[in-house]
């Protein structure tokens, strides 16, 4: 049997040898090509993220002390002791991560409908729109890194956006009479208006952290066809249906990027409750296993959500090919 | 009767003429139409205050002086106006000084960033190679991990580097180095991620520019190629001129975040004053420089925040003057899809 099969084929080498040995090379050489331009990644990633990454997990399972006269830093294996100590005695890391975690599902959900909510309107025609793109985008610049730390812990101006949203009395009498009927009594629908109006009272804070999901949803609004449109108004579409049935599924897949996306930005942010404790704890107690501890299930966490809730959304996003 | 009709409608019709032979349609229409955009006009001119408020904040309160804080008449519009604000905040956080190295670290950084992810990018977007999907997916990994997650051990790796040993496989095995450099200070350690894609926010913008490449056509190149243009110069002749738009964008988010940034600032860039460094600690700094025991007063110490926060993003904010469509306009176009 081996015999019969070696044979033709052998014929079929000796029959076109030169295309596939040509074509063959022409692939290799791409594939080194494409090696070489990513070569700078592949050499970041395996030395500054997957040898540190293995060593901060090896990290969190043992206690370190620096050497200063060997210029290193010795490690030895205690197990599970840093989690232990995590869990059971430090009295604020578990607090702050449910707590972060809690305000991360709102906000999440309050940042997604605020910024598809946006990007609808600046995806409309209107005098001014480019105004109002730029001011929108603002944020991205001016409440990144650090300037957004300190801009939620000063007073002085919080007092002031107060101060100015009082003086408007009659607007805001309107809305506090109104906000007390809604959400005075118990039960679970006032909880909801409670929630809902502290959500409307952090609108800023939701606007801010919104502006690249504002740009994402945009060009996804903006690669939907016009004709898509033309043809429904045709079939007496009205504008509530047509937002139903053509822009939300079109867009449906862009809801995963912004969710993973708001979720990162959330978690990694400077003024995150985790990530600043982490930090505060490395520079100051200089406990490096401790803080790789809190840093690995604070990262377990966020995987976790971030693949449940992909899988979750997944099911029902509609790719239009 | 039809032909009469006909003949109206050639010609030129007043509103209300048309609106009675529409039997309303027409005035129900365009109050609707008046309606929702004054809605909307409404709607977003109070988000835009709402966003450009704690800016203009900054700017009344960085012209008060300490006795404007107090007066409860005034809320905006300072009685005694003074710059001494800007004097004494310049003086403390070394202003010119930080201002000179943030600049050059931030060009350096994003420079390098922007060399590194496009180059990236582009083989990620135009070629196929083994393992390439896996190594996408450590991109994407790389987008998702908190720096946080591995700093300190970057930060030991760094503080004791080894050049011989560049992937710290040796040490790792033995804990031993071979040479040993501390490269945390001067900024070598931060430069050095930069132009391997694993700076502040690289990942993204590997993806980004994957993305636009992905969507240039490739018959640009094919038709390079067969012309006997080879791959460097295709890309840096071909591919290069088209994606302006697109790298703009890249290089101004990156500088922007890189500017602000705090995290990467503090653990790399210690022996270099930066403008994010003393930001934080303004009151500690005026206690320090009035030389008695009693802090300032918390209002007096966040009124010099602002006052520091604001001439900090300055040149950021006439950058965005300048370059506004650089930031929201390509990146718009881009399409970014999964």
């Amino acid at each position: 049997m081996a015999e019969n099969n070696a044979a033709p084929e052998s014929v079929q080498v000796v029959n076109v040898p030169n295309t596939k040995r040509r074509g063959s090379s022409m692939a290799k050489r791409n594939a080194i090509a494409g090696f070489l331009w990513t070569l700078p990644f592949t050499i970041g990633f395996i030395a500054f993220m997957l040898i540190p990454m293995f060593e901060s997990a090896y990290m969190a399972f043992s206690k370190v002390t620096i050497d200063i006269q060997n210029h290193s830093y010795v490690k030895e294996w205690i197990g599970l002791k840093n989690f232990d100590y995590i869990l059971n005695v430090d009295p604020n890391y578990k607090r702050t991560l449910l707590e972060s975690l809690g305000n991360m599902g709102l906000q999440i959900v309050a940042v997604l409908i605020f910024s598809y909510f946006v990007a609808f309107l600046l995806n409309q025609e209107f005098k001014g729109r480019a105004f109002v793109r730029a001011v929108f985008f603002l944020p991205v610049i001016l409440s990144s890194g650090i300037l957004l730390n300190l801009d939620t812990n000063n007073s002085l101006l919080k007092g002031m956006t107060e101060l100015i949203k009082e003086s408007n009395n009659a607007a805001s009498r309107i809305t506090g009479v109104l906000e007390d009927v809604l959400a005075s009594g118990n039960g679970r629908l006032s909880d909801l208006m409670q929630t809902i109006f502290d959500l409307v009272n952090s609108v800023y804070d939701i606007a801010i952290a919104s502006g690249i999901q504002i740009i994402i949803f945009l060009s996804g609004l903006q690669t939907i066809p016009n004709s898509m449109y033309e043809a429904s108004k045709m079939e007496g579409c009205t504008g509530w249906e047509s937002f139903w049935k053509i822009t939300f599924p079109m867009t449906s897949s862009l809801i995963i990027v912004n969710v993973v996306y708001s979720i990162i930005d959330f978690c990694t942010r400077s003024d995150n409750g985790v990530m600043s404790m982490v930090k505060a704890q490395m520079l100051q107690r200089m406990d490096y296993g401790l803080t790789s501890a809190m840093a690995w299930l604070y990262f377990a966490c966020i995987a976790a959500i971030v693949g449940l809730v992909t899988f979750i959304i997944s099911k029902w996003v509609y790719y239009y090919e | 009767m039809s032909k009469e009709k006909e003949i109206k409608l050639g010609t030129q019709m007043s509103y209300w003429e048309r609106n009675r032979l529409s039997h309303g349609y027409l005035l129900r229409k365009s109050i609707r139409k008046w309606a929702i955009s004054i809605f909307r006009a409404v709607l977003l001119f109070g988000l835009c205050f709402l966003i450009v408020q704690p800016l203009l904040n900054k700017l009344s309160v960085s012209f008060m002086e300490e006795r404007d804080l107090y007066d409860s008449t005034i809320i905006s519009i300072p009685r005694h106006f003074t710059t001494a604000n800007y004097k004494l905040v310049t003086e403390l956080i070394e202003y010119w000084k930080a201002l000179i190295n943030t600049t050059w670290v931030s060009l350096l950084s994003s420079i390098l960033q922007i060399i590194s992810c496009t180059m990236i990018g582009y083989g990620f977007a135009r070629y196929k190679f083994p393992f390439k999907n896996f190594l996408f997916a450590c991109v994407m990994l790389t987008i998702i991990i908190p720096p946080q997650t591995i700093m300190s051990s970057l930060y030991l790796h760094f503080q004791f580097f080894d050049f011989v040993d560049f992937f710290g496989i040796f040490k790792m095995i033995t804990g031993k180095n071979i040479t040993s450099v501390s490269l945390i200070g001067n900024g070598v350690a931060y430069f050095m991620l930069a132009a391997t894609g694993m700076a502040l926010r690289s990942g993204l913008y590997i993806f980004m520019l994957r993305q636009y490449f992905r969507g240039v056509p490739k018959e640009l190149e094919e038709a390079a190629y067969v012309d006997g243009c080879g791959k460097i110069r295709t890309f840096i002749q071909i591919m290069l001129p088209d994606a302006r738009p697109m790298l703009t964008s890249v290089f101004l988010f990156s500088l922007v975040w890189q500017w602000t940034d705090n995290f990467y600032s503090t653990l790399f860039f210690r022996k270099i004053t930066l403008l994010t460094d003393h930001l934080g600690t303004i009151p500690e700094k005026l206690l320090q420089r009035s030389g008695t025991n009693t802090p300032p007063a918390t209002a007096y110490g966040q009124m010099m925040t602002a006052t520091g926060m604001l001439i900090t993003i300055a040149p950021l904010l006439i950058l965005y003057l300048f370059a506004q469509k650089g930031f929201v306009e390509s990146l718009s176009q881009t399409g970014i899809k999964m």
